[in-house]
């Protein structure tokens, strides 16, 4: 019954893909609890591009959107660290379940002459933002919408002359629509 | 409930929890609670080092299934605990240190960020902040200590927190489980997945057990033997896994990875079904990851959903407390006969041939003192029935191989973080957790000098722990590691100054005893087993340059692994059975 082999064996590895990741937490808001997130990201090396946290409705509990580029096996291993937090109630990777993304941004804008205040308003206009500020040689321009969205716009005003730009990192829900169908 | 210094509210919590020890030294931001402690009616060690009094209450953890309790000052105490925290964590031991930390508001004196310089280490840790939460913090640290995967879990409470007064009540389960919405482990298993798993079971040709410290951790032992025995499975157990399979029985493979037995290693590579019991594939075990039983399905029974495909993507993984798995399991596999009988009664024979060809083996002519010998000569002068744990190094994996455990929390060790010195404290630790059994720590004498100061500690509270030093005068295992891949090049690790073991022990008050001939250790054991007051230290001289073998070198498959220079055969013989 026994029969000698000749042929080297070897386990087949999974390929992976590097790419980006929408990671949403729900995490009770006590002191310290950034830092035991944020640690397993940079343990292994991993520069998270965004994260931002906020109150929910429900007291002592935040909800963090966290935007990280990384590969398939790592991101899953720290989805599953940031399960094992004490302080973690519900962790989800909803990168590839239908969902909204939003971003704010606040662009400080040079504006020279009266022409390129107007160039600037036409591009206002189209991108549907917002002129929340006016000083005597710049505008503040308020900005909502997808990433590459923000980053389409900064492109196109950056020749006037940026002067400050503070970005609220994405935020994302799941789709009410795919979360139903998740409970099925 | 009258008015209670936050101190007190200390002591109480550890009462309410039957802590029965506690293992630490005083300083000034712990001062109150030491202070509270003087009429506590539990036992309370005074350690000559803080990272001692970690292993200890870890030794005694680990002895006993109960959390160990740990206490050190604010900065370099508490700092002096984090070696000992990781060591703890990644050997999955419950533990609660409480450090003193200084007043609040402060710019002061001994000041560390405690909280921030253990998180990495520890389970969970808290900085009291208010005495309102001074109880409940303390619960629930017990609670998230011992319950799921076990670990260490770190409380920092500031000095003036401890001299408050306040009118508390004491929390009950309830409360500590409100306060911890996130947190729910999770014990049974998937029914499902189990049913999936005694399938494959049935249908296996090559099935071998795998066994981690998660099956001692859960004193599964019954269940195991009773697994291996219906199914007829071999079985092989990590360094952490010793003793949740007696090794004695006839299944029982030993240990497998680096230095891993022959058959069990061949058993590994040859199989077509790996049933991983609280496991987690760590690079020792492995090797070259592609080259990991790569014939195998494999089954992963685990507590910790993140230790499930890390490292090796698994088929059947099944999360939960390993004896109720199991218990579960054993039904599911008895509902229906095995099939493949005849494969499994070849896979059996294949595999006791190889134990005949290839045992644990060393010279026994000698006239030098070989290590194996002292290792097997305490399992006879012990009947196989003392504790034995171990520091890091050469001596550890001697003691791993050469000493057969028989029962679940028999061999402590650590396995995870590797860290010299832990032998010695945490003997003294399980001697206190098991005063009716024979406890003895095999050191090296690198590893012995670590935590030295501690014989201290053993002498004052008449801890009569056993220390066995297999002195090689090197950091042997570096050296081996020199001899066999840097070519001899022997950098920094000569030990050739160092104390008189004897004198040392005796200085100390504790006794000392030596041997330099092989025909002297069984004498020196005999008489240290008949000291039952002190702690014995006893100073083997072994073979300076032993190696320990068979050995797969670091990253390397099975197939690569070193056998002992007196063994015939080669490793990379294959084998496909039925």
């Amino acid at each position: 019954m026994i029969e000698e082999i000749k042929a080297l064996k070897v386990r087949p590895q999974p390929k992976t893909v590097v790419r980006k990741h929408v990671i949403v937490v729900k995490v009770q808001h006590n002191v310290g609890v950034l830092s035991r997130i944020t640690s397993l990201f940079a343990g292994r090396g991993y520069n998270i591009e965004s994260l931002t946290v906020g109150k929910t409705h429900e007291p002592n509990i935040a909800r963090i959107t966290i935007i990280v580029n990384g590969d398939e096996r790592v991101v899953e291993q720290i989805v599953k660290q940031l399960r094992k937090l004490i302080e973690t109630l519900k962790v989800r990777d909803i990168t590839d379940i239908p969902h909204i993304e939003r971003e704010l941004a606040l662009i400080k804008i040079h504006t020279a002459d009266s022409d390129t205040r107007d160039e600037i308003m036409r591009l206002v206009d189209i991108f549907r933002a917002k002129v929340v500020d006016v000083a005597k040689d710049s505008y503040t321009v308020e900005i909502t919408g997808k990433q590459d969205k923000i980053d389409a716009f900064i492109n196109l005003v950056k020749p006037f002359g940026i002067k400050d730009v503070s970005r609220t990192g994405v935020l994302a829900v799941v789709r009410e629509s795919a979360q139903e169908k998740i409970k099925e | 409930m009258p008015k209670k210094r936050g101190a007190d509210i200390v002591v109480d919590v550890l009462i309410e929890e039957k802590v029965d020890t506690i293992f630490g030294l005083p300083g000034g931001a712990i001062m109150e609670v030491y202070d509270a402690l003087f009429n506590a009616p539990f036992r309370n060690i005074l350690t000559r080092h803080e990272l001692a009094a970690c292993h200890m209450a870890d030794g005694y953890a680990r002895a006993s299934g109960k959390v160990g309790v740990v206490m050190a000052t604010s900065g370099p105490g508490a700092t002096n605990l984090v070696t000992g925290l990781a060591t703890a964590y990644m050997d999955s031991v419950p533990l609660v240190a409480i450090t003193g930390q200084v007043p609040t508001h402060y710019n002061a004196f001994q000041e560390a960020d405690v909280t921030g310089i253990t998180r990495p280490v520890t389970k969970h840790n808290f900085l009291v902040t208010d005495i309102k939460d001074l109880a409940l913090i303390l619960r629930e640290a017990f609670y998230i200590a011992r319950t799921g995967r076990p670990g260490p879990v770190l409380v920092d409470i500031p000095k003036d927190i401890t001299q408050q007064v306040y009118d508390y009540k004491m929390p009950t389960i309830k409360d500590v489980e409100n306060a911890l919405p996130g947190y729910k482990p999770h014990y049974e298993g998937n029914i499902a997945q189990i049913k999936k798993a005694a399938k494959l079971i049935r249908q296996a040709k090559r099935p071998v057990l795998y066994v981690g410290g998660g099956a001692v951790a859960s004193e599964a032992q019954e269940e195991l033997v009773k697994l291996a025995e219906i199914a007829k499975i071999p079985v092989t157990t990590t360094l952490m896994g010793k003793g949740a399979f007696p090794e004695d029985h006839p299944l029982a493979l030993h240990m497998l990875g680096m230095h891993g037995t022959y058959y069990a290693n061949m058993a590994v590579y040859n199989a077509d079904l790996l049933i991983a019991v609280g496991a987690r594939f760590d690079d020792r075990v492995t090797g070259k990851i592609d080259e990991f039983a790569p014939e195998a399905k494999i089954i992963h029974i685990d507590i910790d959903p993140a230790s499930i495909s890390k490292t090796i993507t698994v088929d059947v993984p099944i999360v939960g407390d390993v004896k109720k798995v199991l218990q579960k399991l054993v039904k599911e596999v008895e509902k229906k006969p095995i099939e493949w009988e005849e494969a499994r009664e070849s896979w059996l024979k294949l595999i006791e041939k190889w134990k005949i060809e290839h045992p644990l083996t060393y010279d026994k002519k000698s006239k030098i003192i070989k290590p194996e010998y002292v290792i097997e000569e305490i399992y006879n002068i012990t009947k196989g029935e003392a504790i034995i744990t171990a520091g890091v190094g050469q001596h550890q994996m001697w003691a791993a191989m050469f000493y057969k455990y028989k029962f679940p929390r028999q061999f402590i060790n650590s396995g995870g973080l590797g860290t010299m010195g832990f032998g010695f404290p945490s003997a003294v630790g399980a001697k206190i957790a098991r005063p009716d059994k024979e406890v003895i720590a095999i050191e090296g004498d690198g590893s012995f000098l670590m935590n030295i100061q501690d014989i201290a500690t053993a002498v004052q509270y008449r801890i009569p722990v056993k220390v066995a030093i297999l002195n090689n005068e090197f950091l042997g295992m570096v050296r081996q590691w020199q001899e066999l891949f840097y070519d001899s090049r022997y950098s920094s690790v000569c030990l050739s100054v160092q104390p008189d073991f004897v004198k040392l022990a005796e200085s100390f008050g504790a006794v000392g005893l030596r041997a330099t001939k092989p025909s002297e250790v069984r004498k020196v054991l005999e008489e240290a087993m008949s000291i039952n007051d002190r702690p014995v230290i006893m100073d083997f001289a072994v073979d300076r340059e032993e190696n320990v073998l068979p050995m797969v070198p670091a990253g390397k498959s099975y197939r690569e692994m070193i056998l002992h220079p007196g063994e015939k055969g080669e490793a990379e013989t294959m084998y496909l059975v039925g």
